[in-house]
């Protein structure tokens, strides 16, 4: 509790102390008066201070002001006890209020105490401590075991392993060597090592994170602004009822004071603050508790979006897949799977194309430059090399068949082989899944998401992933703008029943990302493009975490739901009740204080995801 | 050109009633408060808020006589 805090708990326990003493006192008249009017000062003084500051201003419907003319109005009729429990109550539950705001503040700011105020700096041999927005790019940092990486970079000596679990909610370390990129934000564990920096502070991956957290708030949900909007009406309608309720019946039977008294209870009442904080409240505490898993949300529209998507599209390549790339099968036509592994190894000897290098891998064994005497790569179909005297083509079906070869056909990617014009067979390659993108798919499902793939690949290939992940729909052969125009024919299809999503790995998919009603981008670490074009980034590589980040928003979605639905039922019980006279102003700062208290215990459930 | 400042303000309805009321202000582009990040983000058509600004606070504070905004 804050120093403000505990002087407010101390007046309410005051003034309640106070209230239960003066009634014990047996005396009647304007010393009564007198001695009643001590608690409700020392508790509401603020209350009615502000609401005349604010009626100079004109300012009337706030809440300070409704609280004092109920309490004042409940004194003028002599009903002392009331005005001051009231009062007091009301403090109570403003009081609270705060109490939960600032915890859920905190745990978010601890959430974010990721980024290190030093950085160790390497100048001319000995180790300074500076602040990193000092240090420039391709400087060189120390990082010590225990330490947070100030700023992104790459290690140039020493191994040791990383926690990212403030960044990716994994817990299980990563490891990490010379030549491998380092991010901010991690801890070092185990060694200490060197890193030449790639970025400014500024610009790295912690800054952005917490920028994107910290502006998150801003693009405000739905439900947010219908429950502003609401508020804006419902304290005036219900005051003008209140109004009327003191007035046209006791006009009838002349029952002033009654009619007053019931007239309060609705002014009690009145006020939407329940309900104009718990919502936020929960959209601020579903984004941290997303955060705390490694996805960034960049807003509560997002945030609420997200549990409406009816069709969710992946890219291929990257996202559903490693993007790396694994002789799949050998295919030999009269000679051993090895001898044609050799011999397409030695053909691609000098290529740096991702397939090139994983015949290589596939064959693992030391390649003797001597033997290939002339090399050509011939752009997009393949390479014709000369290895032991013997003219060798290596590459797709095309590079093949402009020779006059016969090629057998190969399901995914194949890589056909052909030594003095004689067919030898075909390398299939593929690439792997992503572990876990499966499972993340069939999540998806249950939720009742439709999970299409997009790629820019082969019908074969694509129909072989989609087989393997278990997605309903596919299509292959896109060009980059054809996707745009394909995520825009989903969008026409499935946009009339919820939201389309959009996941990729955010380098070459912006406009598709910025396109989709929901982009996600994915894996994160160290591409600013990605978090930039994004609505929704997940900081690793793991799908699973798209199918958490669609709970994490269901979840958000049913507790605001729950919030509004409860805090409007009770108050129009309450309203009712108070019209005929069943409800005092005793239960109506209950059920108001206390829709207020448990719509914040459920908002503040959304923190606590796992 | 955009902005934050930091506004410490005491309810959740009362900072959606200054963010509402900035937004009428003439040359504010765009005006948010959150309440949950205790700040306002302040979007204008000029470069310099400095002018703007005075008339924001004096809105916020005809709304809420104990807010407080401070630049971050």
């Amino acid at each position: 509790m804050t120093k403000r805090e505990k002087k407010d708990l101390a007046r309410i326990i005051a003034s309640a102390a106070l209230l239960i003493a003066v009634n014990l006192i047996p005396i009647d008249g304007w010393v009564k008066f007198a001695l009643y009017l001590v608690p409700y000062l020392i508790v509401g003084f603020e209350v009615l201070k502000k609401s005349a500051v604010n009626i100079a201003h004109g300012q009337i419907f706030d809440e300070n002001f409704l609280m004092a003319v109920a309490t004042i109005g409940a004194f003028a009729i002599g009903e002392y006890n009331e005005a001051c429990f009231v009062m007091i109550f009301y403090e109570v539950g403003e009081l609270f209020e705060h109490v939960a705001v600032g915890r859920s503040r905190k745990s978010i700011a601890a959430l974010m105490d990721i980024r290190p105020d030093t950085a160790n700096l390497e100048r001319g041999g000995e180790i300074e401590e500076v602040d990193p927005d000092e240090v420039e790019v391709g400087s060189v940092i120390v990082v010590r075991p225990g330490e947070r990486v100030p700023i992104d970079g790459e290690i140039i000596e020493g191994e040791t392993s990383l926690d990212t679990v403030a960044l990716t909610g994994e817990a299980v370390p990563r490891s990490a060597k010379a030549g491998d990129a380092i991010i901010s934000g991690c801890v070092n564990l185990t060694a200490t090592v060197r890193v030449r920096t790639t970025k400014e502070a500024g610009e790295s991956t912690v800054a952005k994170i917490l920028e994107l957290v910290e502006n998150s708030a801003d693009n405000k949900a739905k439900s947010e602004d219908f429950i502003t909007r609401f508020a804006k009406f419902y304290t005036p309608v219900v005051v003008i009822g209140a109004v009327l309720l003191a007035i046209v019946p006791s006009l009838f039977d002349g029952q002033w004071t009654k009619w007053i008294h019931q007239a309060l209870t609705f002014l009690v009442i009145s006020c939407p603050c329940a309900l104009v904080l718990s919502v936020p409240l929960s959209f601020f505490g579903g984004i941290g508790g997303a955060s705390k898993n490694g996805i960034l949300i960049k807003g509560s529209n997002y945030l609420e979006a997200l549990a409406k998507t009816s069709a969710a599209v992946f890219d291929k390549t990257g996202t559903l897949t490693k993007g790396e790339f694994a002789v799949q099968s050998v295919k030999p036509v009269g000679i051993s799977e090895r001898e044609l592994l050799e011999l397409a190894a030695y053909a691609e000897l000098d290529s740096s194309h991702p397939i090139a290098e994983s015949i290589r891998d596939a064959f693992g064994g030391k390649i003797d430059r001597e033997r290939v005497t002339e090399w050509k790569n011939e752009a997009g179909r393949g390479v014709t090399a000369v290895i032991d005297g013997a003219r060798v083509l290596c590459g797709n079906e095309k590079l093949l068949r402009e020779s006059g070869i016969d090629v057998q056909k190969t399901g995914g990617t194949g890589v056909h082989i052909a030594k003095d014009g004689e067919y030898l067979g075909s390398i299939v390659i593929s690439d792997s899944l992503k572990p876990g993108a499966r499972d993340a798919l069939e999540a998806l499902g249950r939720g009742g998401v439709k999970t299409i793939m997009l790629t820019g690949d082969h019908k074969s290939a694509a129909e072989e992933i989609a087989a393997k992940v278990g997605i309903d729909e596919y299509h292959a052969e896109l060009l980059p703008q054809d996707k745009v125009s394909k995520i825009e024919e989903i969008i026409g299809k499935y946009g009339s029943v919820g939201k389309v999503l959009f996941c990729g790995d955010g380098i070459n998919d912006a406009p598709v990302l910025a396109r989709a009603d929901i982009g996600v981008a994915m894996g994160a670490m160290g591409s600013d493009a990605a978090i930039e074009a994004s609505d929704v980034v997940l900081i690793d590589d793991k799908l699973e975490k798209l199918a958490k980040a669609l709970e994490i928003s269901r979840k958000t979605n049913r507790i605001v739901t729950e919030n509004i639905v409860f805090a409007l039922a009770v108050k129009a019980v309450v309203l009712a009740l108070g019209l005929f006279g069943a409800a005092t102003m005793w239960e109506a700062v209950f059920a108001d204080v206390g829709v207020l208290v448990l719509c914040i215990l459920n908002a503040m459930r959304c923190l606590r995801f796992k | 050109m955009k902005k934050a400042y930091k506004i410490d303000i005491d309810c959740a309805n009362c900072a959606s009633k200054v963010e509402a009321a900035v937004n009428k202000l003439e040359g504010v582009k765009k005006c948010t408060v959150s309440f949950m990040t205790g700040k306002l983000t302040l979007e204008t058509d000029a470069d310099d808020q400095t002018e703007i600004m005075k008339e924001v606070i004096r809105t916020a504070k005809k709304i809420e006589p104990d807010c407080e905004i401070t630049a971050k």
